[in-house]
């Protein structure tokens, strides 16, 4: 199939789905209900304006891209070298595995109140000690309760993929290394590492997105006073539509552009996994 | 002539994974002069492949031992290569990264590394395709790599567990003729577990035609025909016939088939 019509055919849908909405807002004909197309082109084309005094739309989302990106590090850092050593040893995995799939369960939101509890306003303001300036603004954004849920959304994703990557690792490949003369070390870093590395940015790219989600659900809960989620609530209880709808748009945009650059890097890396079928 | 491997009453036994006792090697003992090329041969699931581990320290024996040039070992010995049946050469490195692989591990300068690897690729005929992937490559191509990868390291002996097992027959045959070269070239001594009592006369000075389960050796027969062999040869023929014979008798003492 040649790229111009994979375009013109991907297009289609997007097309498709603004004449409805245009069609169903016209017929409709109460903005509160279901603002127009246009209304919100606007708010998504002026991203710098304020907003119902909340920030505007760009520096919403830059804050909750910002949450998700410390969490996400965070989770990451920990799940792989996890992930890692309990595909491999296998005494690892019997004595964690159960014991982390309790967890698994529950989704990341019913932590919200217990964390709350724990970790209340505190951010990394308090980390830092710093309680006044525009540093302290723009760090009390980072709230550990918000890192803590995205950190769980993304642990899971993450840990699964690493195990299974590693798990899967072609033992020939092992024995190979083995019989070469490697060194512990040498069999993580030159065979377990690059030949689980496909799975685990698959899980990455998993985690990444629902690490996105739960941030913009956790933000929407009371006591947020910034980020994208708090602006649709906020932005509800005025009954301005437009901007929820342009919130939302924002959100899909933001999570579809990281999946792009997401996959991109796999195409780029992996081509070997791919082409070794 | 001097022995280069010593193989003393080697045994071992397997719990399978539905918890049956499995003897695969009772006393296995075995004598190898440098610069042999051995072939082993046996019923299917006689240990030939578990002893060929052994020797390769990637399997430990439960008793006896395992001596290079006089002294024991239990590890991987860097003089002791291994070349598998199954498609080892790693997806996500180059030809030539891949014959690196050991030397890497040895810790060589990369010039050195690069260097070596490409006189090993020349050797078996691969140094066209240093900066190919695997995928690239047909399976006999992918063998001659991991050939190549286990001769950089120059070890003394070269273990080969069915290597061409997975190779259409003509591609066998070819790669028969290779490796005979490359032994040729080398002077390695060569250890190599088949299934087919043709390659092994084929390729072999001495076969060793192991018991059906548990697997001991039973004879080790002295194949006296010059290389290159002639398949219409009637000793050939006559060899090839005999070796079967053993193997049937074999397999039916053993009731399994």
């Amino acid at each position: 199939m040649n790229t111009r019509y994979h375009r013109v055919l991907s297009l289609a849908a997007v097309l498709a789905f603004l004449a409805i909405w245009s069609w169903a807002a016209t017929v409709v004909g109460n903005k509160v209900i279901l603002p127009t197309v246009g209304e919100v082109a606007d708010l998504l084309s002026s991203p710098t304006e304020d907003l119902l005094s909340m920030g505007s739309l760009l520096t919403n989302v830059v804050v909750s891209l910002l949450r998700v990106l410390l969490g996400y590090t965070v989770a990451v850092a920990i799940a792989i070298p996890l992930g890692i050593a309990m595909g491999y040893y296998s005494s690892m995995h019997t004595m964690l595995g159960d014991f982390l799939n309790l967890f698994r369960p529950i989704p990341p939101l019913a932590w919200v109140p217990l964390v709350m509890a724990w970790f209340g306003v505190a951010s990394l303001a308090d980390l830092f000690g710093v309680d006044r300036g525009l540093w302290f603004v723009y760090l009390n954004n980072f709230k550990y309760s918000m890192v803590f849920i995205i950190f769980i959304g993304a642990f899971y994703p993450v840990l699964t993929s690493s195990i299974h990557g590693v798990r899967n690792v072609n033992r020939v490949f092992l024995d190979t290394a083995r019989v070469l003369g490697a060194g512990e070390f040498d069999i993580f870093r030159k065979i377990l590492l690059p030949a689980a590395l496909p799975s685990m940015v698959n899980g990455m790219r998993i985690g990444l997105g629902v690490a996105w989600m739960c941030l913009v659900s956790a933000e929407m809960l009371p006591g947020s006073i910034s980020g994208v989620g708090y602006l649709i609530t906020h932005a509800y209880t005025m009954a301005s539509t437009d901007i929820v709808v342009a919130g939302m748009f924002s959100i899909g945009l933001t999570g579809a552009l990281m999946d792009w650059l997401f996959r991109r890097v796999e195409r780029r890396c992996f081509s070997w996994q791919r082409l070794a079928r | 002539m001097t022995h280069i491997l010593e193989i003393k009453d080697v045994a071992k036994s397997f719990v399978t994974e539905r918890g049956l006792d499995v003897r695969a090697l009772e006393k296995a003992s075995l004598r190898i002069a440098c610069g042999e090329f051995v072939c082993i041969v046996g019923p299917s699931g006689c240990g030939k492949s578990t002893l060929l581990r052994i020797i390769s320290g990637l399997e430990r024996a439960d008793s006896g031992r395992t001596m290079y040039a006089g002294r024991t070992f239990e590890q991987p010995h860097r003089d002791v290569g291994m070349v598998f049946q199954e498609y080892s050469v790693l997806p996500w490195r180059t030809v030539l990264d891949n014959v690196c692989l050991g030397l890497e591990f040895l810790q060589e300068k990369k010039s050195a590394r690069i260097e070596l690897a490409m006189h090993y690729l020349g050797l078996v005929g691969m140094a066209r395709f240093a900066e190919a992937f695997p995928y690239e490559l047909s399976g006999g191509m992918r063998q001659r790599v991991a050939i190549a990868r286990a001769l950089a390291t120059d070890p003394q002996v070269l273990l080969m567990d069915e290597p061409f097992g997975a190779l259409d027959a003509h591609t066998r045959i070819l790669m028969q003729k290779e490796l005979l070269r490359i032994w040729r070239e080398t002077r390695k001594t060569v250890i190599l577990v088949t299934h087919s009592v043709d390659e092994a006369v084929y390729l072999a000075n001495h076969i060793v035609v192991m018991t059906a389960r548990p697997g001991r050796i039973r004879d080790v027969i002295d194949v006296g025909l010059e290389h290159p062999r002639d398949r219409s040869n009637p000793e050939y023929a006559r060899m090839t016939a005999q070796i079967l014979d053993v193997l049937e008798e074999e397999v039916v003492a053993a009731g399994e088939f």
